[in-house]
Protein backbone atom coordinates (compact mmCIF):
# COMPACT_ATOMS: atom_id res chain seq x y z
CA UNK A 1 0.00 0.00 0.00
CA UNK A 2 1.22 3.45 -1.07
CA UNK A 3 2.01 5.90 1.89
CA UNK A 4 -1.71 7.67 2.40
CA UNK A 5 -0.02 11.31 1.54
CA UNK A 6 0.62 10.38 -1.99
CA UNK A 7 -2.74 9.15 -2.89
CA UNK A 8 -3.97 12.29 -4.64
CA UNK A 9 -1.80 11.89 -7.39
CA UNK A 10 -2.98 8.39 -8.51
CA UNK A 11 -6.02 7.87 -6.76
CA UNK A 12 -9.64 8.25 -9.06
CA UNK A 13 -11.85 11.23 -8.02
CA UNK A 14 -14.73 9.67 -6.18
CA UNK A 15 -17.60 10.61 -4.59
CA UNK A 16 -17.66 9.20 -1.23
CA UNK A 17 -21.05 10.84 -0.57
CA UNK A 18 -24.91 10.90 1.16
CA UNK A 19 -27.02 11.45 -1.77
CA UNK A 20 -30.77 11.15 -1.41
CA UNK A 21 -34.27 12.16 -2.88
CA UNK A 22 -37.91 11.87 -1.50
CA UNK A 23 -41.02 12.52 -2.91
CA UNK A 24 -43.29 15.00 -1.16
CA UNK A 25 -47.27 15.63 -2.01
CA UNK A 26 -46.23 17.86 -4.98
CA UNK A 27 -43.05 16.69 -6.56
CA UNK A 28 -39.53 15.63 -5.35
CA UNK A 29 -36.98 16.80 -3.59
CA UNK A 30 -32.98 15.68 -4.14
CA UNK A 31 -30.47 16.67 -1.90
CA UNK A 32 -26.32 15.55 -1.63
CA UNK A 33 -23.11 16.67 0.08
CA UNK A 34 -20.36 18.35 -1.74
CA UNK A 35 -17.36 16.26 -1.08
CA UNK A 36 -14.82 14.80 -3.80
CA UNK A 37 -12.40 13.25 -2.77
CA UNK A 38 -8.61 11.94 -4.43
CA UNK A 39 -8.34 8.89 -1.72
CA UNK A 40 -8.37 11.17 1.45
CA UNK A 41 -7.32 14.36 0.03
CA UNK A 42 -10.34 16.43 -0.43
CA UNK A 43 -10.18 17.85 -4.07
CA UNK A 44 -13.57 19.70 -4.20
CA UNK A 45 -15.26 20.68 -1.09
CA UNK A 46 -18.17 22.48 -2.69
CA UNK A 47 -19.02 19.84 -5.92
CA UNK A 48 -22.45 19.86 -7.71
CA UNK A 49 -23.39 16.27 -7.45
CA UNK A 50 -27.09 16.83 -8.26
CA UNK A 51 -27.10 16.87 -12.23
CA UNK A 52 -29.95 18.02 -14.55
CA UNK A 53 -31.08 15.27 -17.37
CA UNK A 54 -33.88 17.36 -18.68
CA UNK A 55 -36.06 20.39 -17.65
CA UNK A 56 -37.92 18.18 -15.16
CA UNK A 57 -35.99 15.36 -14.28
CA UNK A 58 -32.49 15.47 -11.92
CA UNK A 59 -29.84 12.96 -11.10
CA UNK A 60 -28.07 12.14 -8.21
CA UNK A 61 -24.41 10.92 -8.27
CA UNK A 62 -22.42 8.61 -6.67
CA UNK A 63 -19.39 6.23 -6.54
CA UNK A 64 -16.98 7.66 -9.27
CA UNK A 65 -16.78 11.07 -10.58
CA UNK A 66 -15.81 10.23 -14.11
CA UNK A 67 -18.29 7.37 -14.23
CA UNK A 68 -21.16 8.92 -13.27
CA UNK A 69 -20.49 12.11 -15.42
CA UNK A 70 -20.17 9.85 -18.41
CA UNK A 71 -23.74 7.80 -17.70
CA UNK A 72 -25.36 11.18 -16.68
CA UNK A 73 -23.97 12.73 -19.84
CA UNK A 74 -25.02 10.02 -22.57
CA UNK A 75 -28.88 9.91 -20.67
CA UNK A 76 -28.93 13.47 -21.50
CA UNK A 77 -28.02 13.15 -24.65
CA UNK A 78 -30.78 10.71 -25.42
CA UNK A 79 -33.22 12.57 -23.79
CA UNK A 80 -32.71 15.49 -25.70
CA UNK A 81 -33.29 13.76 -28.51
CA UNK A 82 -36.88 12.13 -27.29
CA UNK A 83 -37.96 15.58 -25.92
CA UNK A 84 -37.53 16.90 -29.49
CA UNK A 85 -39.23 13.90 -31.15
CA UNK A 86 -41.95 13.11 -28.53
CA UNK A 87 -43.01 17.03 -28.51
CA UNK A 88 -43.11 16.93 -24.97
CA UNK A 89 -41.02 16.77 -21.37
CA UNK A 90 -40.01 12.87 -21.01
CA UNK A 91 -41.05 10.85 -18.30
CA UNK A 92 -39.14 10.43 -15.22
CA UNK A 93 -39.49 6.90 -16.01
CA UNK A 94 -37.82 7.28 -19.10
CA UNK A 95 -35.13 8.98 -18.18
CA UNK A 96 -34.41 6.52 -15.46
CA UNK A 97 -35.05 3.33 -17.72
CA UNK A 98 -32.25 4.71 -19.79
CA UNK A 99 -30.28 5.39 -17.02
CA UNK A 100 -31.10 1.72 -16.02
CA UNK A 101 -30.34 0.44 -19.56
CA UNK A 102 -26.50 2.37 -19.31
CA UNK A 103 -25.71 1.04 -15.98
CA UNK A 104 -27.00 -2.30 -16.84
CA UNK A 105 -25.25 -2.96 -19.50
CA UNK A 106 -22.04 -1.57 -18.23
CA UNK A 107 -22.28 -2.78 -15.08
CA UNK A 108 -18.35 -4.39 -15.50
CA UNK A 109 -17.07 -1.34 -16.26
CA UNK A 110 -18.67 1.40 -14.15
CA UNK A 111 -18.78 1.83 -10.55
CA UNK A 112 -21.80 4.55 -10.05
CA UNK A 113 -24.86 4.46 -7.97
CA UNK A 114 -27.53 6.77 -9.34
CA UNK A 115 -30.90 8.81 -7.94
CA UNK A 116 -32.63 9.75 -10.51
CA UNK A 117 -36.03 12.05 -9.37
CA UNK A 118 -38.24 14.37 -11.24
CA UNK A 119 -41.69 15.09 -12.24
CA UNK A 120 -44.38 14.69 -15.04
CA UNK A 121 -47.54 15.59 -15.82
CA UNK A 122 -48.90 11.67 -15.95
CA UNK A 123 -47.20 10.41 -12.69
CA UNK A 124 -46.08 13.49 -10.59
CA UNK A 125 -43.14 13.41 -8.50
CA UNK A 126 -41.25 9.65 -8.50
CA UNK A 127 -37.70 8.82 -7.32
CA UNK A 128 -35.86 5.77 -9.16
CA UNK A 129 -33.12 4.64 -7.66
CA UNK A 130 -30.35 2.47 -9.16
CA UNK A 131 -27.83 0.82 -7.45
CA UNK A 132 -24.46 -0.90 -9.14
CA UNK A 133 -25.50 -3.63 -10.65
CA UNK A 134 -28.32 -1.63 -12.57
CA UNK A 135 -31.43 -2.59 -10.73
CA UNK A 136 -34.37 0.06 -11.75
CA UNK A 137 -36.29 0.65 -8.61
CA UNK A 138 -39.11 3.20 -7.69
CA UNK A 139 -39.06 4.01 -4.19
CA UNK A 140 -40.44 6.59 -2.20
CA UNK A 141 -37.87 7.48 -1.15
CA UNK A 142 -34.20 6.55 -1.77
CA UNK A 143 -30.63 7.09 -0.41
CA UNK A 144 -26.52 7.10 -1.66
CA UNK A 145 -23.18 7.07 -1.27
CA UNK A 146 -21.18 5.93 1.77
CA UNK A 147 -23.44 8.20 3.86
CA UNK A 148 -26.52 6.76 3.33
CA UNK A 149 -25.29 4.01 5.62
CA UNK A 150 -25.45 6.01 8.52
CA UNK A 151 -29.50 7.13 7.62
CA UNK A 152 -31.66 3.85 7.39
CA UNK A 153 -32.62 3.38 11.23
CA UNK A 154 -33.36 7.58 11.31
CA UNK A 155 -35.16 7.61 7.96
CA UNK A 156 -37.21 4.10 9.31
CA UNK A 157 -38.44 7.00 11.97
CA UNK A 158 -38.34 10.08 10.63
CA UNK A 159 -39.88 9.32 7.01
CA UNK A 160 -43.90 9.47 6.61
CA UNK A 161 -45.79 9.21 3.10
CA UNK A 162 -47.58 12.52 1.44
CA UNK A 163 -45.49 15.16 3.48
CA UNK A 164 -45.56 18.89 2.38
CA UNK A 165 -42.83 20.39 0.65
CA UNK A 166 -41.40 22.01 3.96
CA UNK A 167 -41.37 18.95 5.57
CA UNK A 168 -39.79 16.86 2.82
CA UNK A 169 -36.97 19.71 2.66
CA UNK A 170 -36.28 19.71 6.19
CA UNK A 171 -36.16 16.07 6.06
CA UNK A 172 -33.38 16.05 3.57
CA UNK A 173 -31.20 18.57 4.93
CA UNK A 174 -31.57 17.21 7.97
CA UNK A 175 -30.44 13.40 6.77
CA UNK A 176 -27.30 14.67 4.39
CA UNK A 177 -26.67 17.09 7.64
CA UNK A 178 -26.29 13.85 9.94
CA UNK A 179 -24.65 11.64 7.45
CA UNK A 180 -21.96 14.42 7.16
CA UNK A 181 -21.38 14.20 11.02
CA UNK A 182 -20.65 10.84 10.85
CA UNK A 183 -19.52 9.80 7.71
CA UNK A 184 -16.11 10.89 6.57
CA UNK A 185 -16.31 10.65 3.13
CA UNK A 186 -19.12 13.12 3.17
CA UNK A 187 -18.95 16.52 3.87
CA UNK A 188 -19.17 20.08 2.74
CA UNK A 189 -22.53 21.56 1.91
CA UNK A 190 -25.65 21.00 1.57
CA UNK A 191 -27.27 21.08 -2.26
CA UNK A 192 -31.25 20.64 -2.35
CA UNK A 193 -32.99 20.52 -6.06
CA UNK A 194 -36.97 20.47 -5.64
CA UNK A 195 -38.79 19.64 -8.43
CA UNK A 196 -42.71 19.91 -9.07
CA UNK A 197 -45.26 21.47 -11.63
CA UNK A 198 -44.07 24.58 -11.24
CA UNK A 199 -40.29 24.20 -12.42
CA UNK A 200 -37.56 23.23 -10.25
CA UNK A 201 -35.49 25.29 -7.72
CA UNK A 202 -32.10 24.77 -6.12
CA UNK A 203 -31.34 25.89 -2.62
CA UNK A 204 -27.80 25.60 -0.77
CA UNK A 205 -26.74 25.34 2.53
CA UNK A 206 -23.56 26.71 3.77
CA UNK A 207 -21.42 24.14 5.99
CA UNK A 208 -20.81 26.35 9.12
CA UNK A 209 -24.62 26.89 9.12
CA UNK A 210 -26.07 23.30 8.93
CA UNK A 211 -27.48 21.75 12.50
CA UNK A 212 -25.07 20.29 14.87
CA UNK A 213 -26.13 16.90 16.55
CA UNK A 214 -24.49 14.90 19.50
CA UNK A 215 -21.09 15.23 19.86
CA UNK A 216 -20.18 17.31 17.01
CA UNK A 217 -17.73 20.50 17.29
CA UNK A 218 -18.92 23.93 16.25
CA UNK A 219 -16.94 25.45 13.19
CA UNK A 220 -14.48 27.65 14.47
CA UNK A 221 -14.89 31.10 12.74
CA UNK A 222 -12.45 32.15 10.05
CA UNK A 223 -9.45 33.70 11.59
CA UNK A 224 -9.17 37.35 9.68
CA UNK A 225 -5.51 37.98 8.54
CA UNK A 226 -3.81 41.20 8.65
CA UNK A 227 -2.39 41.16 5.29
CA UNK B 1 -55.96 7.82 -63.16
CA UNK B 2 -56.60 9.87 -66.17
CA UNK B 3 -53.31 9.50 -68.40
CA UNK B 4 -51.42 6.85 -68.99
CA UNK B 5 -48.26 6.68 -67.68
CA UNK B 6 -46.60 5.12 -70.69
CA UNK B 7 -42.63 3.91 -70.36
CA UNK B 8 -42.69 5.54 -66.60
CA UNK B 9 -45.00 3.39 -64.83
CA UNK B 10 -42.66 0.73 -64.09
CA UNK B 11 -40.02 1.90 -61.55
CA UNK B 12 -40.59 3.53 -58.02
CA UNK B 13 -37.50 5.10 -58.81
CA UNK B 14 -38.43 7.26 -61.70
CA UNK B 15 -40.46 10.14 -61.81
CA UNK B 16 -43.14 10.52 -64.94
CA UNK B 17 -42.56 13.87 -66.55
CA UNK B 18 -45.69 15.41 -64.85
CA UNK B 19 -44.18 14.66 -61.37
CA UNK B 20 -46.05 11.38 -60.27
CA UNK B 21 -44.65 7.94 -59.49
CA UNK B 22 -47.08 5.74 -60.89
CA UNK B 23 -45.87 2.73 -58.88
CA UNK B 24 -47.52 3.64 -55.87
CA UNK B 25 -50.82 4.97 -57.72
CA UNK B 26 -51.06 1.23 -58.69
CA UNK B 27 -50.34 0.10 -55.02
CA UNK B 28 -53.04 2.17 -53.97
CA UNK B 29 -55.03 0.37 -56.48
CA UNK B 30 -54.55 -2.72 -54.69
CA UNK B 31 -56.33 -1.18 -51.46
CA UNK B 32 -58.97 -0.01 -53.33
CA UNK B 33 -59.96 -3.27 -54.69
CA UNK B 34 -60.36 -4.71 -50.91
CA UNK B 35 -62.92 -5.58 -48.29
CA UNK B 36 -63.83 -2.23 -46.71
CA UNK B 37 -62.19 -0.98 -43.81
CA UNK B 38 -63.42 1.53 -41.08
CA UNK B 39 -62.27 2.91 -37.89
CA UNK B 40 -63.60 5.60 -35.73
CA UNK B 41 -62.84 6.85 -32.70
CA UNK B 42 -65.47 7.54 -29.78
CA UNK B 43 -65.01 9.16 -26.79
CA UNK B 44 -63.46 6.33 -24.91
CA UNK B 45 -61.91 4.51 -27.11
CA UNK B 46 -61.16 2.95 -31.28
CA UNK B 47 -63.40 0.74 -33.06
CA UNK B 48 -61.70 -1.14 -35.68
CA UNK B 49 -63.97 -3.23 -38.75
CA UNK B 50 -63.39 -4.95 -41.15
CA UNK B 51 -64.94 -6.64 -44.20
CA UNK B 52 -63.23 -9.65 -44.90
CA UNK B 53 -64.27 -11.29 -48.02
CA UNK B 54 -64.22 -14.76 -47.75
CA UNK B 55 -62.74 -16.39 -50.81
CA UNK B 56 -64.16 -20.61 -50.47
CA UNK B 57 -66.66 -21.42 -48.65
CA UNK B 58 -64.73 -24.18 -46.94
CA UNK B 59 -62.57 -21.32 -45.36
CA UNK B 60 -62.75 -21.87 -41.39
CA UNK B 61 -63.91 -19.25 -39.83
CA UNK B 62 -61.85 -16.66 -37.70
CA UNK B 63 -58.32 -17.56 -40.00
CA UNK B 64 -56.73 -14.95 -42.20
CA UNK B 65 -57.44 -12.49 -39.75
CA UNK B 66 -57.05 -8.65 -41.07
CA UNK B 67 -57.29 -7.09 -37.69
CA UNK B 68 -53.72 -7.74 -35.53
CA UNK B 69 -52.80 -6.73 -32.65
CA UNK B 70 -49.34 -4.61 -32.25
CA UNK B 71 -48.83 -4.05 -28.52
CA UNK B 72 -51.42 -4.18 -25.26
CA UNK B 73 -52.61 -0.60 -26.46
CA UNK B 74 -52.60 -0.95 -30.12
CA UNK B 75 -54.09 -3.03 -33.66
CA UNK B 76 -53.77 -2.63 -37.06
CA UNK B 77 -56.55 -3.42 -39.61
CA UNK B 78 -55.12 -3.97 -43.03
CA UNK B 79 -56.72 -3.13 -46.38
CA UNK B 80 -55.28 -4.59 -49.89
CA UNK B 81 -52.80 -7.43 -49.92
CA UNK B 82 -53.39 -9.55 -46.48
CA UNK B 83 -49.58 -10.74 -47.19
CA UNK B 84 -48.57 -7.53 -47.80
CA UNK B 85 -49.85 -6.09 -44.47
CA UNK B 86 -48.31 -9.07 -42.42
CA UNK B 87 -45.20 -7.32 -42.87
CA UNK B 88 -46.36 -4.22 -42.01
CA UNK B 89 -47.64 -5.23 -38.85
CA UNK B 90 -44.51 -7.10 -38.06
CA UNK B 91 -42.71 -3.92 -38.18
CA UNK B 92 -44.97 -2.31 -36.09
CA UNK B 93 -44.85 -5.17 -33.37
CA UNK B 94 -40.91 -4.82 -33.32
CA UNK B 95 -40.97 -1.23 -33.42
CA UNK B 96 -43.24 -1.17 -30.06
CA UNK B 97 -41.54 -3.57 -28.37
CA UNK B 98 -38.51 -1.81 -28.86
CA UNK B 99 -39.96 1.59 -27.73
CA UNK B 100 -40.06 -0.37 -24.88
CA UNK B 101 -37.13 -1.95 -24.14
CA UNK B 102 -35.72 0.95 -24.11
CA UNK B 103 -37.93 3.90 -22.74
CA UNK B 104 -39.77 1.38 -20.60
CA UNK B 105 -42.48 2.63 -21.43
CA UNK B 106 -45.64 1.86 -24.01
CA UNK B 107 -44.96 3.66 -27.33
CA UNK B 108 -47.05 6.28 -28.15
CA UNK B 109 -49.28 6.11 -30.64
CA UNK B 110 -48.20 8.66 -32.81
CA UNK B 111 -44.34 7.69 -32.79
CA UNK B 112 -45.33 4.38 -33.33
CA UNK B 113 -47.08 5.61 -36.31
CA UNK B 114 -44.56 7.47 -37.72
CA UNK B 115 -41.90 5.03 -37.34
CA UNK B 116 -44.38 2.50 -39.29
CA UNK B 117 -45.42 5.07 -42.07
CA UNK B 118 -41.21 5.73 -42.54
CA UNK B 119 -40.86 1.89 -43.17
CA UNK B 120 -43.79 1.93 -45.85
CA UNK B 121 -42.17 4.51 -47.46
CA UNK B 122 -38.79 3.51 -47.84
CA UNK B 123 -39.97 0.77 -49.87
CA UNK B 124 -40.85 3.77 -52.07
CA UNK B 125 -37.79 4.58 -52.68
CA UNK B 126 -35.25 1.62 -53.83
CA UNK B 127 -35.63 -0.05 -57.57
CA UNK B 128 -35.26 -3.52 -56.14
CA UNK B 129 -38.07 -3.00 -53.60
CA UNK B 130 -41.96 -2.98 -54.73
CA UNK B 131 -44.30 -1.13 -52.60
CA UNK B 132 -47.09 -2.05 -50.34
CA UNK B 133 -50.31 -3.05 -51.95
CA UNK B 134 -51.96 -2.20 -48.73
CA UNK B 135 -52.74 0.55 -46.27
CA UNK B 136 -53.20 0.29 -42.59
CA UNK B 137 -55.55 1.67 -39.86
CA UNK B 138 -53.79 1.87 -36.70
CA UNK B 139 -55.72 2.36 -33.40
CA UNK B 140 -54.53 2.80 -29.90
CA UNK B 141 -54.83 4.02 -26.77
CA UNK B 142 -51.98 6.03 -24.61
CA UNK B 143 -51.59 8.49 -22.20
CA UNK B 144 -52.81 11.24 -24.46
CA UNK B 145 -55.96 8.80 -24.88
CA UNK B 146 -57.49 7.47 -28.11
CA UNK B 147 -56.37 7.71 -31.36
CA UNK B 148 -56.74 6.55 -34.82
CA UNK B 149 -54.39 6.57 -37.82
CA UNK B 150 -53.88 5.31 -41.19
CA UNK B 151 -51.01 4.95 -43.32
CA UNK B 152 -51.30 4.72 -46.94
CA UNK B 153 -48.78 2.66 -49.69
CA UNK B 154 -47.09 5.96 -50.41
CA UNK B 155 -45.77 6.43 -47.06
CA UNK B 156 -48.74 9.22 -45.64
CA UNK B 157 -49.84 9.15 -42.19
CA UNK B 158 -52.83 10.90 -40.87
CA UNK B 159 -54.71 11.14 -38.01
CA UNK B 160 -58.27 10.95 -38.19
CA UNK B 161 -61.73 10.63 -36.20
CA UNK B 162 -62.87 8.24 -38.82
CA UNK B 163 -61.38 6.38 -41.41
CA UNK B 164 -62.16 3.96 -44.54
CA UNK B 165 -60.77 1.90 -46.72
CA UNK B 166 -61.53 -0.42 -49.65
CA UNK B 167 -64.42 -1.20 -52.18
CA UNK B 168 -66.88 0.76 -50.56
CA UNK B 169 -64.72 3.74 -48.67
CA UNK B 170 -66.87 6.21 -50.33
CA UNK B 171 -70.20 5.61 -49.22
CA UNK B 172 -68.49 4.46 -45.46
CA UNK B 173 -66.83 7.98 -44.86
CA UNK B 174 -70.39 9.47 -46.04
CA UNK B 175 -72.04 7.23 -43.19
CA UNK B 176 -69.01 8.12 -41.37
CA UNK B 177 -69.60 11.80 -41.56
CA UNK B 178 -72.92 11.64 -40.25
CA UNK B 179 -71.71 10.13 -37.24
CA UNK B 180 -71.55 12.35 -33.62
CA UNK B 181 -68.28 10.77 -32.80
CA UNK B 182 -67.42 13.00 -29.94
CA UNK B 183 -70.16 11.50 -28.16
CA UNK B 184 -70.57 8.13 -29.21
CA UNK B 185 -69.35 5.30 -27.13
CA UNK B 186 -67.75 2.54 -28.54
CA UNK B 187 -70.46 0.14 -27.39
CA UNK B 188 -72.53 1.98 -30.10
CA UNK B 189 -69.60 2.20 -32.13
CA UNK B 190 -69.56 -1.09 -32.91
CA UNK B 191 -73.28 -0.99 -33.96
CA UNK B 192 -72.15 1.77 -36.54
CA UNK B 193 -69.69 0.17 -37.83
CA UNK B 194 -71.22 -3.28 -38.68
CA UNK B 195 -74.42 -1.41 -40.09
CA UNK B 196 -72.09 0.86 -42.47
CA UNK B 197 -69.97 -2.48 -43.71
CA UNK B 198 -73.19 -4.29 -43.98
CA UNK B 199 -74.74 -1.24 -45.97
CA UNK B 200 -71.94 -0.67 -47.83
CA UNK B 201 -71.51 -4.89 -49.09
CA UNK B 202 -73.17 -5.28 -52.21
CA UNK B 203 -74.58 -8.44 -51.93
CA UNK B 204 -75.35 -9.28 -55.55
CA UNK B 205 -71.62 -8.53 -56.73
CA UNK B 206 -69.55 -9.44 -53.83
CA UNK B 207 -68.01 -12.53 -52.19
CA UNK B 208 -69.41 -13.42 -48.99
CA UNK B 209 -68.00 -11.88 -45.92
CA UNK B 210 -67.03 -12.07 -42.66
CA UNK B 211 -67.38 -9.12 -40.31
CA UNK B 212 -64.36 -8.87 -37.80
CA UNK B 213 -63.95 -6.09 -35.05
CA UNK B 214 -61.50 -5.11 -32.82
CA UNK B 215 -61.72 -1.98 -29.90
CA UNK B 216 -58.99 -0.51 -27.55
CA UNK B 217 -61.22 1.22 -24.98
CA UNK B 218 -61.91 1.68 -21.28
CA UNK B 219 -64.44 -1.21 -21.85
CA UNK B 220 -61.51 -3.38 -22.62
CA UNK B 221 -59.35 -2.13 -20.23
CA UNK B 222 -57.36 0.08 -22.72
CA UNK B 223 -56.29 -3.10 -24.24
CA UNK B 224 -56.69 -3.70 -27.75
CA UNK B 225 -59.19 -6.84 -27.76
CA UNK B 226 -61.45 -8.71 -30.26
CA UNK B 227 -65.09 -7.00 -29.75
CA UNK B 228 -67.14 -9.09 -27.39
CA UNK B 229 -68.75 -12.65 -29.49
CA UNK B 230 -71.83 -11.48 -27.72
CA UNK B 231 -71.58 -8.11 -28.95
CA UNK B 232 -70.59 -8.39 -32.35
CA UNK B 233 -73.51 -10.59 -32.76
CA UNK B 234 -75.93 -8.08 -31.35
CA UNK B 235 -73.99 -5.38 -33.84
CA UNK B 236 -74.47 -8.40 -36.42
CA UNK B 237 -78.14 -8.19 -35.73
CA UNK B 238 -78.76 -4.83 -35.70
CA UNK B 239 -77.14 -4.36 -39.04
CA UNK B 240 -79.12 -6.99 -40.65
CA UNK B 241 -82.06 -5.44 -39.54
CA UNK B 242 -80.97 -1.36 -40.81
CA UNK B 243 -80.77 -3.63 -44.03
CA UNK B 244 -84.63 -4.59 -43.73
CA UNK B 245 -85.42 -1.51 -42.85
CA UNK B 246 -83.83 0.11 -45.66
CA UNK B 247 -85.35 -2.48 -48.44
CA UNK B 248 -89.07 -1.69 -46.89
CA UNK B 249 -88.31 1.46 -47.49
CA UNK B 250 -87.48 1.86 -50.88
Amino acid sequence: MEPMACQWTDAPHSMGTTIMAVEYNGGVILGADSRTTTGVYVANRASDKITELTDNVYLCRSGSAADSQVVSDYVRYFLNQHTILLGRLATVKTASTLVKELSYQNKSFLETGLIVAGWDKYEGGSVYGIPLGGTLLRLPFATGGSGSSYLYGFLDQAWKSNMTQEEAEALVVKSISLAIARDGASGGVVRTVTINEEGVQRKFYAGDKLPLFHEEIAPRPTPIHAN
Amino acid sequence: MTSIGTGYDLSVTTFSPDGRVFQVEYASKAVDNSGTVVGIKCKDGVVLGVEKLISSKMLLEGSNRRIHAVDRHAGMAMAGLASDGRQIVTKARSEASSYRSFYGEEVPIGELCERVAHYVHLCTLYWWLRPFGSSAILGGYDRDGPQLYMIEPSGVAYRYFGAAVGKGRQAAKTEIEKLNLSEMTCRQGVIAIAKIIYGVHDEAKDKAFELEMSWICDESNREHQRVPADLLAEAKTAAKEAQEEDMDAD
